[in-house]
């Protein structure tokens, strides 16, 4: 059996990445899609902690700590602004809102 | 090192295995608790690569801050009725297309690249203190200012969210 190296969590990544951005393009409900979101920051997150690791410099991990620091204030506004419209549209379907279409 | 490989496919199961239920379930609250099981595997991944302060961050703050904020939406906004309605959208065929070919893609860059993947024979120096001690010297010297700014970040990501949420400003 091969020892685990990077290659394997660059792989890893990779698959949750195509995962999240399924998730994403297809899902109809906003909150499955923030969800997907979430997927996808992770995907990077272990992209940036393999590469760390490897180097033997914590500098990649510095940049996953932003990473999560910026997944938090993304899903903080999102679910806000999950509220304001559910509020005022009675729906969580992303193809249902459609005020902008011409 | 077999008890790494052991473990690693075991996250990697953990991680992938939650990533797709998340993306397939109908129920929004079962969503959330697969995101959680897939977010616990990506924790053990960080735990296999030493990286054990992130392995608490994602933890408390994944886990414990973000989901709850996920299943509070979920109950607020009332599922029921959209549980019962089409789950994905027209598009998804397309969607499906183009996420294959960014995935055979990648793979063929894994695959011609694979020479230049030799960084592991590099060794890294062993490290002299802990995991969080080092990240802690790194992140209040060289990187004090995106720190910063982090900071200013989330100020206006609560203050944003707060106006969103209120029912008339």
């Amino acid at each position: 059996m091969h020892p685990i190296t990077e290659v394997h969590y660059l792989a890893l990544s990779a698959a949750l990445l195509l995962i999240g951005t399924i998730g994403v393009l297809t899902r109809r409900n906003i909150v499955i899609i923030l969800m997907s979101i979430e997927l996808i920051l992770n995907a990077v997150n272990i992209n940036l902690v393999a590469f760390s690791h490897v180097f033997g410099q914590v500098n990649g991990q510095i940049f996953a700590i932003f990473v999560i620091v910026d997944a938090v204030a993304e899903a903080a506004v999102g679910l806000g602004i999950l509220i304001a419209l559910f509020r005022n549209k009675e729906t969580v379907l992303a193809d249902e809102i459609d005020l902008l279409k011409w | 090192m077999l008890i790494d490989t052991v473990f690693f496919y075991l996250f990697a199961l953990l991680t992938l295995g939650g990533a797709i239920l998340t993306i397939t379930r109908r129920n929004a609250v079962h969503s959330a608790i697969s995101l959680i099981v897939s977010l616990l595997g990506v924790a053990g991944l960080y735990l296999l690569q030493h990286a054990e302060f992130l392995f608490a961050v994602q933890i408390v703050l994944y886990v414990g801050g973000i989901m709850v904020l996920f299943l509070f939406v979920i109950m607020l906004v009332n599922l029921d009725q959209m549980a019962k309605e089409r789950q994905f959208n027209r598009q998804w065929m397309v969607a499906l297309a183009a996420v294959v070919a960014v995935g055979v893609e990648i793979g063929y860059f894994f695959y011609r690249g694979q020479d230049s993947f030799k960084l592991s024979e590099m060794v890294p120096p062993a490290p002299t203190m802990g995991n969080t001690e080092m990240l802690a010297d790194v992140l209040f010297r060289d990187y004090l200012l995106p720190f910063e700014i982090a900071s200013i970040l989330l100020l206006v990501a609560v203050v944003g969210s707060v106006v969103m949420a209120k029912k008339r400003i």
